[in-house]
């Protein structure tokens, strides 16, 4: 479990790379500064995309959650 | 803030060589980067109108190729059965198989199924991403002359046809420049 609330759910189950980096930086866009995107996803290479991603764009990974197959990243929006 | 231009030249018009320019332009433009793809000769074949729904995938000349079947049809009890025997046997389709009549078609409509049992975006898909991301498509001038492509022929939503100086500075003007060639 994350201790952190998300404001946003978004779920990437199913898509492979490079879908879930995608959308995820289309959800961010519909959130305000200081919110928190979850992104649920199945791609065992969103686990190294989604960090890069936010690295790269500024956008803060608060938190991962590895759990039955599936990785949960918290993001919160810069 | 300096600004970081990608550049990719697409030359290759087979359906699995479409995959590369598309994910890089498209991934890059969503990191922050501006992106341009240039795409001259077959890659012209990619963001042509009619051309781009029948992009194909050859057994023939692609000695890496793997005898992989989608996971859909390995599921269902006799197609699954041989083809695991077929996997099992052949580690790639023999090149052989590339002269039988419709083998091509054959094997991209199973390389589209795998992909689509696998969540991979169709090509379609991609190029509405980056065009959604802001990524420059350029059609290759001279090729299209040379291969008789109208501006018309090609899909909606790119740049005027360019040619190499154009896209040579274009990449320059930028304070990091890069470019890929696929």
């Amino acid at each position: 479990m994350a201790s952190v609330t998300a404001d946003k759910t978004l779920d990437t189950s199913g898509l492979n790379c490079p879908l879930p980096v995608l959308k995820t930086k289309k959800a961010l866009e519909e959130l305000q500064s200081g919110q928190i995107l979850e992104v649920i996803s199945t791609d065992p290479g969103s686990k190294a995309d989604i960090p890069a991603f936010c690295q790269r764009t500024g956008h803060e990974l608060v938190e991962t959650v590895e759990e039955g197959g599936k990785y949960i990243f918290y993001i919160k929006k810069k | 803030m300096a600004t970081e231009r990608l550049a990719i030249i697409a030359t290759k018009g087979t359906l699995d060589w479409a995959y590369p320019p598309l994910i890089l332009a498209s991934t890059a433009a969503s990191l922050g980067v501006e992106t341009a793809i240039f795409f001259t000769f077959y890659g012209l074949n990619i963001i042509h109108r009619e051309k781009m729904k029948h992009l194909k995938i050859a057994p023939v000349g692609n000695p890496g190729m793997p005898m992989a079947f989608p996971p859909s049809v390995k599921k269902t009890p006799i197609a699954g059965q041989l083809a695991g025997l077929m996997e099992a046997i052949f580690p790639g389709p023999p090149q052989l198989m590339g002269v039988i009549p419709g083998m091509t078609d054959f094997m991209t409509v199973m390389m589209k199924k795998t992909m689509k049992d696998h969540g991979v975006a169709s090509v379609e898909e991609l190029i509405e991403l980056c065009k959604e991301a802001d990524v420059k498509l350029i059609p290759c001038q001279m090729t299209m002359e040379l291969f008789d492509y109208k501006y018309e022929d090609l899909i909606d939503g790119l740049e005027p046809p360019g040619g190499a100086a154009t896209f040579i500075n274009y990449v320059l003007e930028a304070d990091k420049p890069m470019i890929i060639f696929v």
